[in-house]
């Protein structure tokens, strides 16, 4: 089983051969052919994955060394990747969702040009290429690598649609964004060599002990601002909403299998650094929680369904932050699990409503879209009751361990998140009511051609639902049945070092019913609320008082925009307009007109006449005579 | 004689042989003058040259100088004036066979 281990190569190589195929024959290639290579390699990597994680889970695990990338003085940094339960797990979602976005993508872009539609699958294998890279590591570098890849796929399949500007706008964005939180992860990174002497994560964390507090407060928390541009947590997720402007697949990889859940896995992954950090920690576990509460809030009153799925995505990021802030590591790995399953399943629904829609993205206008849309009404209902954590769907189990996870560490922190949880189950029951509900609302041409999608739409939809529903069952609560839970058990090795660490707090049976009760009965309310509510008289006013500062989102990017972008601008043409032109212009240039003007006049010196050169040659030695008498004591 | 009247002599000759070469456009009158110069000087050196002679004898062990070296240059001095005049004579001849002039203000070939 071990030889196993060695097909590790294949698994990021595959979809960079993908990128690279359909990248380099995108004038050549026919689209048949550019979605077989795109979607092939990325099954096959899937395939690779299910042996790793099959010989994981036999208890095979290891790093798999390539090459000697860094070696200097001491430090010494391989490529090499790691396999264990936490990678092996990260393997299949990526992979997994990865394919079935592919899939779907073959039929949703199919308007597109040839080169640009092979174009498109470049990036996308790209992206998962990345993203495996990033999972795969066995060191920081490794992941620094695959994170940087991510960041670049994100900006190129944001700003797909090159000939519209605000997509590039919004790609630049996404990028600057990120490129903040990189800078930090960077630092952190220098930080580890210094104190550490190696990125090797076993290496890093059998010197954990050995870090003073303050070093582990400063490393955890730079890479935990990493995590912020990455995971789109306040104040950094700014960017995720307007990633939007990509293609909808992008939209599903990035906020699903990819990209989003980089910072998750990563701090997971440096999970006994955090432990035992525990300011780190709070400060984790509160601004994940205020990112909760701020998306959620304004993920109530947007009215784009597809700002609706991204707030919602930075509020579950939330969630996950909070779990790992609250050392729930492991119900912060579950939600990731499912929020890629469910979060997939509402994008793809989304995109296969935007699709038949003829683009239209204002639930305003639509409503009554189950009777068109059979397939994508059921599917994207139980996405919905997945997320809104309704049992027995896969959220309700992931959600209620972080809240559980959250009042074990503090209590405040449970009851403000069940009010995320109300607000979640409130707002995508709105959009579910709004979308899918009552009459349709659009123009009488786009009923005309309200139609169901094709089959490479549905299907990957029928997949992602079926996961949503069952994926849950991997971690029941030992509250139902003790040791069910499969997938802390499968990742208790990675875990355990933390447990040591800090153990975690066992609450009593009675509390832990209590809880769970508490977040069940919010969710429903929540929902019912939402349906009752909007499924005959959707919202369609304009928002006004609280509302409109909601939809507005709290105006937190015309902040932004007047406290960090206008003042930087305003420096721009401040340096452009007064410091290059008068400034640098004017010295560069002076010195060349006068160097001009000097030669110019001294010219008139070599007048040729013999008898002004004899007149200078006198009045220099008169002067030479005059500082010999008069200035030389 | 005080030696200020050989000084004031010498001042006189050079500054004529000064004001000479700086005004006058003829290359021979030009050459007189620096002739006329380099006597200003030859004139001064015999002049300190005396005197130095003479305050050695009044106070005999203030400088090793027997007061001739002053006058021995003024040799060198003419035997390296009369090379140069023959060298100088040549130029002027050679410029008046180009220009069919000896004026200096035609010299200005190297300009531009």
């Amino acid at each position: 089983m071990s030889n196993n281990l060695q097909l590790v190569w294949l698994v990021p190589l595959l979809p960079f051969l993908g990128f690279l195929i359909t990248g380099l024959g995108r004038n050549s290639l026919s689209k048949g052919a550019t979605g077989l290579v795109g979607c092939g390699s990325i099954l096959l990597s899937f395939v690779i994955s299910i042996l790793l994680f099959l010989s994981v889970n036999a208890g095979h695990t290891g790093v798999v060394n390539g090459f000697d990338f860094i070696s200097y003085d001491k430090v010494s940094i391989p490529f090499s990747f790691q396999v264990d339960q936490l990678s092996s797990l990260f393997l299949l979602i990526i992979t997994g969702v990865g394919f079935l976005i592919h899939v779907y993508s073959t039929s949703y872009m199919h308007g597109e040009e040839s080169p640009h539609y092979a174009r498109y699958f470049s990036y996308l294998n790209l992206f998962v290429f990345s993203m495996l890279l990033l999972v795969l590591g066995s060191n920081y570098l490794v992941m620094f690598i695959g994170w940087e890849g991510v960041g670049l796929c994100s900006y190129l399949l944001i700003g797909f649609w090159f000939k519209n500007n605000a997509y590039n706008y919004a790609a630049r964005k996404a990028f600057v964004m990120n490129r903040i939180g990189d800078l930090a992860f960077l630092i952190a990174l220098f930080w580890i060599i210094s104190k550490a002497g190696s990125l090797n994560y076993a290496a890093v964390f059998s010197h954990a002990s050995a870090f003073t507090q303050k070093d582990l407060t400063i490393i955890t928390l730079l890479l935990f601002v990493g995590a912020t541009g990455k995971s789109a947590q306040i104040p950094l997720y700014t960017w995720l909403p307007d990633a939007m402007a990509g293609p909808t697949p992008v939209s599903a990889l990035i906020h699903a299998a990819t990209m989003v859940t980089a910072g998750i896995y990563m701090i997971a992954r440096s999970n006994l650094l955090y432990t035992m950090a525990p300011a780190t920690q709070w400060v984790i576990a509160i601004t994940g929680l205020a990112t909760v509460i701020l998306a959620a809030t304004i993920a109530l009153k947007q009215n784009d369904i597809k700002k609706v799925l991204a707030y919602s995505t930075v509020s579950q990021l939330g969630y996950m932050f909070l779990a790992l802030g609250a050392g729930a590591y492991t119900g912060a790995v579950f939600h990731v699990m499912t929020h890629a399953f469910f979060k997939a399943l509402l994008f793809l629904g989304a995109g296969s409503v935007i699709h038949a829609m003829h683009n239209e993205q204002d639930i305003r206008f639509m409503g009554g879209l189950k009777k068109y849309m059979p397939v994508t009404h059921i599917t994207f209902l139980l996405g919905c009751l997945a997320i809104a954590g309704i049992p027995p769907f896969s959220g309700f189990f992931s959600k209620d361990e972080i809240l559980v996870g959250a009042y074990a560490f503090h209590p405040v922190l449970y009851y403000i998140g069940v009010a995320g949880a109300f607000m979640t189950a409130f707002y995508m029951f709105r959009l579910y009511a709004t979308t899918f509900q009552g009459a349709f609302r659009g123009t009488h041409e786009q009923e005309h051609h309200l139609h169901e999608s094709p089959a490479p739409i549905t299907v990957p939809l029928i997949v992602l639902a079926i996961l949503s529903t069952i994926a849950g069952f991997a971690g029941i609560p030992a509250l139902f049945a003790e040791g069910a839970h499969a997938l802390a058990h499968f990742l208790e090795p990675i875990f355990a070092p933390s447990e040591r660490v800090h153990p975690a707090h066992e609450l009593s049976h009675q509390t832990e019913w209590m809880l769970l009760a508490g977040s069940l009965v919010v969710a429903v309310a929540g929902a019912a609320i939402a349906y009752i509510r909007y499924s005959k008289t959707p919202d369609l006013k304009e928002a006004e008082g609280v509302g409109k500062v909601l939809e507005n989102k709290w105006y937190v990017d015309e902040l932004y925009d007047n406290t960090v972008v206008r003042p930087l601008n305003a420096l721009g043409r401040f340096s452009n307009s007064v410091v290059e032109r008068l400034g640098i212009d004017w010295i560069v240039n002076g010195v060349g007109k006068t160097v001009q003007y000097g030669s110019r006049q001294l010219r008139f010196l070599q007048s040729g006449q013999v008898g002004n050169y004899i007149l200078l040659m006198v009045v220099g030695i008169l002067l030479f005579f005059a500082i010999e008498l008069f200035f030389k004591k | 004689m005080p030696v200020n009247y050989y000084i004031f002599v010498a001042i006189a000759l050079f500054c004529i042989g000064i004001t000479g070469v700086l005004t006058r456009r003829n290359a021979i009158i030009i050459f007189m003058c620096i002739e006329i110069m380099l006597n200003a000087v030859n004139l001064l050196l015999v002049a300190f040259s005396k005197m130095h002679y003479a305050s050695h004898l009044i106070t005999p062990g203030a400088g090793g100088a027997n007061g001739t070296d002053g006058q021995l240059f003024v040799f060198f001095i003419m035997v390296v004036a009369a090379a140069e005049v023959s060298v100088g004579l040549a130029i002027i001849v050679m410029l008046y066979r180009n220009t069919h002039s000896t004026d200096v203000n035609f010299l200005n070939r190297l300009k531009n």
